[in-house]
């Protein structure tokens, strides 16, 4: 099974290929060279996972870092999980490689996109398919490079190159968590590898203090990565990259890292419930915080990004509750549907001459089928209608999360509700009604290239039965993605018995799911009623006002981060640079310097020949001498005399 | 036998530079310095580990004294004079490439550095130790007093004798141990340093801890580096990061570790301390400096700061950490300083105020600058992870608190640099350079190298941690 390495490699040669020969290469070879090398990977995860027998397999291509006491292997580890991971990210991956060759064809840095994006490929499939947990840091660390390089892909513009930047520092914030980890890993595992980690794990009692350390820094890594609270300003304002970049690394693959890293790690997290309350509640508020957030965005790609925001909460709720399998679910169906939608919006952008917002868009639907209907599919997935694939999902989540606690379900099903509305207010506004934008981009309206229809074509059947891979039990049908990953969570079963037990039956089940799709259906008819007319449109930014402008303005946390963290730093940067250095450090060693040099003036004063200073010296030194030799019987005398 | 050629060819060459008249026909003499070091050390590195007798020099230096011109390599010096070797050849050939008054001169002195530096990182004996570390610095300062700007040597002179104050509390150590010891070789003397009374080993780690803690430097002994490191001419400030700031690291480990392990027990964790608070310092001052040169200068200080205090961890990874990042930073150092040379050249500016876009008009540079940056920054899979991550668990090890508050780096690292790239090369093209050209194979054949050895040891990091291993196993034993 050595070719599982092969399922990294075709990536990085297309990145050195595209790379290297950026500018030589012809540019109808660029999007094949990058596309083949996905479509490569696509399949050698395919026939891995075809090969694959229920064991875990462990490739050790060579000793990464040795030193005494320490052996981390660049080692790679295929099992149930990766290979789900792999399909998402090569599957999906392949498409917006596609997806792109159409997208970015008149950009001049055609070539240099292909590279990103086939380098950004690599360090995701490092990410889920290396063996332990510093494999997991390099592909951890190098997403976060590349999604850097294409959110600043038009870097020319200093607002993308700003939010390159904030994403790497905010996502870095977040790995030194991860690092932490690492750190309380070794000391208290001695090893880094997954098996040998989990297998000790065993050792260890339900809340064991060592445990919810190591959970809670590693959780601070997936915050930075999955845009969680309080890290997640930066995925926002990611949208600054190219939309097949917003499809892929912000919505599909990369954002969803955090994720997977706690489903790997599931057996800590189960031994550390402390962690997965935080977890959940952590989730929930991103969850609903994304999605308020999302009511009143008007650029249509600040909208999926807020939505994407709310999605990943619902997985760490998921997680939180330790349904993880359903967290990974929603992983997979989000992939489908969420990159459906970006991609659509990115259509949607192309065929309005790169205008992003809805206020200028309206009666779409006539003009640029394909995306509309693709675009409708998309929507109604994520607001959760059987038998679409969000439904499944979101409603495992949710069934989970009752049976821990009901006042998180119900936040969950508020959240449920803004989710159909934002989505359909989006699409309302969107192809509904007539057209807004200007004569010009009326005149310029067309549908996209087959290159890039035929992945919106494809995902948009993921999006509608991809949720077929896990059936509730009610209905008595399969839920394979569950019985594929179930060896996964063995050591989770075995370390603490609440885990996988489910009390709620199939009556509740049922009303469960009714009461989800109830709210859905009602949210989408209130969107209706606003916006289904397509005459009602969010009115300029100048006129909201109220509770309404604070959620507008996305309650104004980049603005407090602004002033708690950015500000007071470059003012102690200041302080340290021009008054510690300067004014202090400095100038006592230079007092040091002046000091000797003064002292050595002084001494040779000593010996200028004047016979008055020499007698002064003199007798001072006898005074000395003389103090040094009886001073202290005389003190004592003189004590002596007081005492009587 | 080897090690002497090392310290010899250097020396021939840089002499003949420094005495030729002619202006034109010295080039060749550079290009085979260059080559006969890199084939001595190739050769020294194949023997290293099957023939060390090769790799030996001992003859009698000061017979009346007892003091011996003994030159060795292990497995720590040998990747210190190679660092020496191939970065100094790097600079060589770096500066020939730049615009120089004098270049025979300017050379010769370069090459006359890379001898004492050689020197130093081979020395067995105290006094040899000695002379090379006070030596090393008498040809950078000359640069800086030549070469540089009318500040120049007035900063440098405060270096100077900064530094030479620090070594002379050395100077009074070696003397003390030579008289305990009636030897000066640094092997035989640990079994001299067991032997002394309790107080005399702390005052003896006070003494020898200053000399390195001035050269690297260690925070507050800082004060001469932004300076010096900005002020000089680029040659200067790339031996200065690059290399002489290495002396120190070395020194901590090569003397103080086996001379005064019981004062690091006791003061190891007020040095410590201060290493970090110097390393969190450092950085936060890089974020917000706004000449090019300052923020590097910095920001190496910062780095030389985690180096000292995981050396003091006595720990495997600490000190294999330090090593590794001592060769890793060598070149980083050195090609950042190299890249704000060019930008320089081609903008006339080191104001970040003044600069950007430039990913536009020179896409080769970018690439080069990124890859460094990414060295420089840690990012796994390149040279400066390695050294990094082991060093943050040594220190995470030697302590929770002070490893997290070192983890801080790893975000204003990424501040600082991040900053330092956007507003060199991302943004519009700025107004004051609106016509310049990308670089060429000139400075290409520079930054190759330097981008390969950033990947390469990132990817292979046993390259160079197995080279140390021996020599780190059994010198934690002996101090622990």
């Amino acid at each position: 099974m050595t070719f599982i390495a092969l399922i990294p490699l075709f990536p990085l040669i297309g990145f050195l290929i595209n790379g290297l020969g950026y500018g030589k290469i012809s540019k109808t070879a660029v999007p094949w060279i990058g596309t083949g090398a996905s479509l490569l990977s696509f399949v050698c995860v395919l026939l891995a996972y075809l090969n694959f027998k229920e064991t875990a397999i462990i490739v050790n291509l060579f000793d990464w870092i040795s030193i005494a006491g320490l052996n981390v292997g660049f080692s790679f580890q295929l099992d149930q999980l990766s290979i789900i991971m792999l399909f998402v990210i090569t599957g999906v991956g392949t498409l917006i490689h596609l997806y792109s060759a159409g997208y970015m064809s008149h950009d001049e840095g055609y070539g240099k996109f292909f590279a990103y994006l086939n380098l950004f490929l690599f360090s995701m499939i490092l990410l889920v398919l290396g063996g332990n947990y510093l494999m997991m840091f390099i592909g951890w660390e190098g997403v976060g490079l590349c999604s850097y390089l294409l959110i600043g892909f038009w870097n020319k513009n200093t607002d993308y190159a700003n939010a390159a930047r904030k994403a790497f520092i905010m996502n870095r914030i977040g790995d030194v968590g991860f690092l932490i980890g690492i750190f309380l890993i070794l000391q208290n595992f001695g090893t880094l590898e997954y098996l040998e980690v989990f297998e000790k794990a065993k050792a260890f009692h339900v809340g064991d203090g060592i445990i919810v350390a190591i959970t809670m820094a590693l959780f601070v890594g997936a915050m930075g990565k999955s845009a969680q609270i309080p890290l997640f300003t930066w995925l926002p304002d990611a949208m600054a990259g190219p939309t097949p970049v917003s499809a892929l690394i912000h919505a599909a693959t990369m954002v969803t890292s955090g994720i997977y890293m706690i489903v790997r790690s599931n057996v800590l997290y189960t031994l550390s419930p402390f962690t997965l309350e935080f977890i959940a509640w952590i989730g929930l508020a991103t969850a609903l915080l994304g999605a308020t957030i999302g009511l009143f965005q008007n650029d249509i790609k600040k909208v999926l990004a807020y939505s994407t925001v709310s999605q990943l909460g619902y997985m760490f709720l998921g997680l939180g509750v330790m349904a993880y399998s359903s967290g990974l679910f929603h992983v997979i169906t989000h992939a489908f549907f969420k990159a459906l939608l970006f991609l659509g919006a990115g259509s949607v952008i192309h065929a309005m001459s790169d205008d992003q917002d809805i206020r200028n868009m309206g009666g779409l639907w006539s003009k640029i089928k394909i995306t509309a209907i693709t675009f409708l599919v998309g929507t109604i997935a994520i607001s959760g209608i059987p038998p679409f694939s969000g439904f499944f999902s979101k409603d495992e989540i949710l069934a989970h999360v009752f049976e821990h606690n009901k006042i998180m379900w119900a936040l969950g099903m508020l959240g449920s509700f803004m989710t159909a509305f934002y989505m359909f207010r989006l699409f309302f506004v969107t192809f509904k009604g007539s057209f807004r934008g200007t004569e010009e981009q009326k005149h310029h309206l067309h549908e996209s290239p087959k290159s890039m229809t035929t992945p919106l074509i494809v995902l948009a059947v993921l999006s509608a039965i991809g949720g077929f891979i896990g059936f509730p039990e009610v209905f008595h049908l399969p839920h394979r993605l569950n019985e594929f990953l179930s060896p996964i969570f063995e050591n989770s079963r075995l370390v603490n018995s609440s885990f996988g037990v489910v009390h709620i039956s199939h009556n509740l089940e049922l009303i469960l799911m009714g009461a989800s799709v109830l709210v859905a259906v009602i949210s989408i008819l209130f969107a209706y009623m606003v916006f289904g007319n397509g005459k009602n449109v969010p009115v300029a930014d100048s006129e909201v006002v109220g509770l309404k402008k604070l959620v507008y303005n996305k309650y104004y946390i980049d603005e407090l981060y602004n002033k708690v963290f950015v500000g007071p730093i470059s003012a102690i940067s200041f302080f340290f640079a021009n008054v510690i250095d300067k004014k202090l450090i400095d100038k006592i060693v230079n007092s040091v310097g002046e000091g000797v040099n003064f002292s050595s003036k002084k001494i040779k004063e000593l010996q200028v020949g004047v016979t008055g200073s020499y007698i002064l010296f003199m007798t001072l030194g006898i005074l000395l001498l003389v103090l040094y030799q009886f001073g202290p019987s005389l003190l004592s005398t003189f004590n002596l005399l007081q005492n009587k | 036998m080897l090690t002497l050629l090392l310290l010899i060819v250097p020396l021939i060459a840089g002499l003949f530079l420094l005495l030729n008249k002619s202006k034109s026909n010295f080039t060749p003499v550079v290009y085979i310095g260059i080559a006969v070091q890199l084939a001595i050390f190739v050769y020294a590195f194949i023997n290293f580990k099957s023939n060390p007798s090769l790799l030996n020099f001992d003859k009698a230096w000061l017979p009346d004294f007892a003091i011996r011109f003994h030159l060795g390599l292990d497995g720590l010096s040998i990747l210190m004079v190679g660092l020496s070797v191939v970065l100094v050849s790097l600079i060589l050939l770096a500066v020939k490439g730049l615009k120089y008054e004098n270049m025979s001169h300017l050379l010769g002195l370069i090459f006359l550095t890379q001898a004492a530096l050689i020197g130093v990182f081979s020395a067995k004996d105290i006094f040899l130790f000695y002379f090379f570390f006070e030596l090393a610095l008498v040809p950078v300062y000359l640069i800086a007093n030549f070469w540089g700007g009318e500040n120049s040597s007035k900063i440098t002179f405060k270096m100077l004798i900064y530094t030479v104050f620090g070594s002379l509390f050395m100077l009074v150590s070696f003397i003390f141990l030579y008289m305990r010891g009636q030897s000066s070789d640094i092997d035989s003397l640990r079994v001299t340093v067991t032997l002394l009374p309790n107080a005399i080993k702390q005052v003896l780690f006070w003494g020898l801890l200053l000399a390195f803690a001035i050269k690297m430097p260690v925070f507050p002994f800082h004060t001469w580096l932004p300076d010096a490191y900005s002020q000089s001419p680029t040659p200067a400030t790339m031996l200065l990061s690059g290399l002489l700031s290495k002396m120190g690291v070395y020194g901590l480990i090569r003397i103080l570790l086996p001379f005064a392990p019981d004062g690091i027990n006791n003061y190891g964790g007020i040095v410590i301390t201060l290493a970090i608070i110097g390393l969190i310092y450092g950085s936060i001052i890089a974020i917000k400096q706004s000449e090019i040169k300052r923020l590097i200068a910095y920001s190496s200080f910062a780095h030389m700061g985690l180096m000292a205090a995981t050396v003091l961890t006595l720990s495997v990874s600490g000190m294999q950490g330090a090593i590794f990042q001592m060769v890793a930073h060598g070149f980083n150092a050195v090609g950042l300083f190299y890249i704000a040379k060019l930008i320089f050249e081609k903008t006339g500016s080191r104001n970040l105020a003044q600069l950007g876009g430039m990913t536009q008009t020179a896409p080769k540079l970018s690439i080069m600058f990124m890859i460094v940056l990414l060295g420089s920054i840690g990012l796994p899979l390149t040279n400066g992870f390695i050294g990094e991550f082991l060093m943050l668990k040594s220190v995470f090890d030697f302590n929770t608190i002070l490893g997290v508050i070192a983890g801080l780096s790893v975000i204003f690292g990424a501040v600082y640099m991040l900053r330092f790239f956007q507003k060199t090369m991302f943004g519009p093209l700025s107004e004051s350079a609106t016509e310049i050209s990308d670089i060429g194979s000139k400075e290409l054949a520079i930054l190759i190298p330097i981008a390969i050895v950033v990947i390469v040891t990132g990817v292979f990091p046993n390259l160079i941690l197995n080279v140390s291993g021996t020599f780190v196993n059994t010198l934690t034993n002996l101090v622990r």
